[in-house]
């Protein structure tokens, strides 16, 4: 039987003598790690031509190398190889989540300075530029309103898009569809804002305010719906392409309409996925600043009514505290910095929370 | 409860391929018919066009007639949902729905058709379990996902899922094919069981699976690979598999071809 199997291969593998093979100890890795630290530190103070950093990229490149020829010799090429790219596959993700730690480690270490009770209390009303306090309460309110009504336009109205694409649209116009979602996709936020100016703030609002053209919060949250739409419809549409037919065809074949499949069936289980989506295009909302100054106009005084007059929001007071001569506006600003980032976190696990909830699978 | 199925010159295409061509075929109620053929002969297709779920995939179509007791579902008028209500369908692979639960994916086809009340659903739903000879195994976890059950188990939840909304007629679609034979032996031994209530259709490529549950089998074939499936003989399963009258169909159960 094996014979036969063999003589079918014009090349049979070699075959190994033994199946034990020489490793590298344990302590191998860390002390070339270790050695290649120091060999590169010597070397860069000993002729001066750069400082730590250098020491740690310099001293990553010969790690690479002297694992490369310590493997090669002891253990062969194969795991050489295999050594070399788990190290290079390890450092990627170092290099990849560096920034990230990095901004993290700024946005505490300097945010925290400011994290007290007036900052969430007090807005930016009267406060000179040789006052220590104000706040971002006016900010905060500008943020959950705008972003809020934007999220209760797009995602009944993206959901509904992505179904249409992926469950009823047939033939060209759902191809236009999909295809100006992918256009929008690409809109920067500048010129989303300069669109809700032109239509809503210049032609629309005056008919509500006697005629004048007025700043609001709403017209914020309409530029922000502009971002977020193709976003939610997009990944929304992917997770809907996601559910196995078969899941439709079981409810079909147990006589239950098409509409309902997908709101009883398909959808429940794209749940997890379209919340993501959806947080994702929250997340991208929250941080934008130009359409908010554009349309809404910022303003240091609290507006709880976002269909009238200035609003600001988080975004644009991080940007008008950073701009600012006040010694104590960079504080200020980290703060707010630090309060969006942990907003939009709470709500992301939030949603996450809520999501698994209705989740049974697995 | 069961009824009569008789297909009249059926012919079903996708797009412009013709899968099978003038079916003719009558099922008589309470009995177990299997549909066997090689690969591609269009034994899935025609049973899907029974409870018209050819036509879910697009461009597909179905032409002549089919009858539940002299009813044709392939008339204007027809309710597609009532079609599959009074004729359910259990796939190849078995597939409870990932968001629910044991209880509520037996429940799953009255629910969604508008029954609300709860002991209805209790009632209903010991009632397919025990029918389906799963009750035992998981009326202490009721509430726990569908999708956690082992693949035989999840089969025969799918198969009480069909019989929960109390249709007339039950067509399988190779609901063996993913199945180890203990499972395989749990659904045959069901399949006996509900011929007393149902009109049972199965699609096996197994043979010895139809020469051991079915009544009459229904032998489909192609000429060659692109030709629409044909009806070659269709008699009582002990003459198919004892005496056939077609050469073709000797051929194919003796593994000679196919």
């Amino acid at each position: 039987m094996t014979t036969t199997v063999t003589s079918h291969r014009t090349r049979p593998p070699a075959q190994p003598a033994s199946l034990r093979a020489r490793r590298l100890p344990w302590y191998a890795a860390p002390a070339i790690a270790v050695a290649a630290l120091a060999l590169s530190a010597a070397l860069v103070y000993g002729i001066d031509i750069g400082g730590p950093v250098l020491v740690v990229v310099l001293g990553a490149v010969l790690y690479l190398v002297g694992l490369f020829a310590a493997a090669n010799a002891v253990e062969g090429r194969r795991s050489a190889r295999n050594r070399t790219w788990s190290a290079l596959i390890h450092s990627a993700f170092v290099l990849a989540v560096l920034p990230l730690v990095s901004v993290v480690w700024t946005l505490v270490s300097k945010g925290t300075e400011r994290l007290d009770g007036n900052f969430f209390q007090t807005s930016m009303n009267n406060i000179g530029a040789r006052d220590a306090n104000g706040g971002a309460y006016h900010a905060i309110v500008g943020t959950l309103e705008q972003v809020g009504i934007a999220t209760l336009i797009t995602v009944p109205l993206g959901i509904l898009c992505a179904i249409y694409i992926v469950e009823y649209g047939r033939g060209k116009f759902a191809f236009t569809i999909r295809f100006f979602v992918d256009v929008m996709t690409g809109i920067p936020s500048i010129v989303s804002g300069l669109f809700v100016l032109a239509f809503w703030v210049l032609v629309v609002s005056p008919w509500f305010n006697d005629g004048r053209p007025s700043f609001s919060g709403f017209a914020a949250a309409l530029a922000l719906s502009v971002l977020m739409l193709p976003t939610i419809v997009r990944s929304t549409e992917e997770m809907l392409r996601l559910v196995p037919p078969p899941l439709r065809e079981g409810a079909y074949a147990l006589g239950v309409p098409k509409w309902k499949t997908i709101l009883r069936v398909v959808l429940p289980t794209a749940l997890p996925g379209i919340v993501t989506g959806v947080m994702l295009a929250i997340a991208r909302a929250a941080g934008e600043t130009a359409p908010v100054l554009l349309v809404a106009g910022g303003g240091a005084a609290i507006n709880t009514n976002p269909f009238e007059n200035n609003q600001s929001s988080l975004s644009l007071f991080v940007y008008q505290q950073a701009g600012d001569a006040s010694k104590y506006a960079p504080a200020r600003a980290w703060t707010a910095a630090l309060t969006l980032v942990a907003l939009v976190l709470i709500l992301t696990i939030a949603a996450k929370l809520l999501a698994r909830r209705n989740r049974l699978s697995r | 409860m069961a009824k009569r199925v008789s297909a009249s010159n059926v012919t079903a295409y996708y797009g412009g391929f013709k899968a099978i061509e003038n079916i003719n075929l009558t099922v008589e109620p309470k009995t177990v018919t299997a549909l066997i053929g090689p690969s591609g002969c269009g034994k899935s297709t025609f049973l899907r066009s029974i409870n018209r779920m050819h036509e879910v995939l697009p461009g597909a179509r179905v032409e002549g007639s089919l009858t539940i007791d002299d009813q044709d579902i392939y008339d204007r008028d027809v309710d597609v949902t009532a079609v599959r209500r009074t004729i359910g369908m259990v796939f190849q692979r078995p597939n409870p729905f990932p968001t629910m639960s044991i209880f509520e994916n037996v429940v799953a086809g009255l629910k969604l058709n508008g029954v609300r009340k709860k002991s209805i659903l209790e009632d209903a739903a010991e009632k397919a379990l025990r029918s389906a000879n799963l009750w035992d195994e998981v009326k202490d976890r009721l509430g726990k996902p569908g999708a956690g059950l082992s693949g035989g188990q999840q089969q025969r939840l799918c198969i009480a899922r069909t019989i929960a909304v109390e249709p007339q007629v039950v067509l399988m679609d190779e609901p063996c094919s993913a199945l180890d034979p203990i499972s395989t032996l749990a659904i045959e031994d069901l399949m006996f069981q509900l011929k007393d209530k149902f009109t049972i259709i199965i699609v096996t490529h197994n043979m010895q699976q139809a020469a051991r549950v079915s009544d009459r089998t229904a032998f489909f074939s192609i000429e060659k690979t692109g030709d629409p499936g044909r009806l070659i003989e269709y008699d009582n399963t002990q003459k198919i598999f004892s005496n056939p009258s077609v050469k073709k169909t000797e051929d194919y159960i003796t593994g000679r071809f196919g």
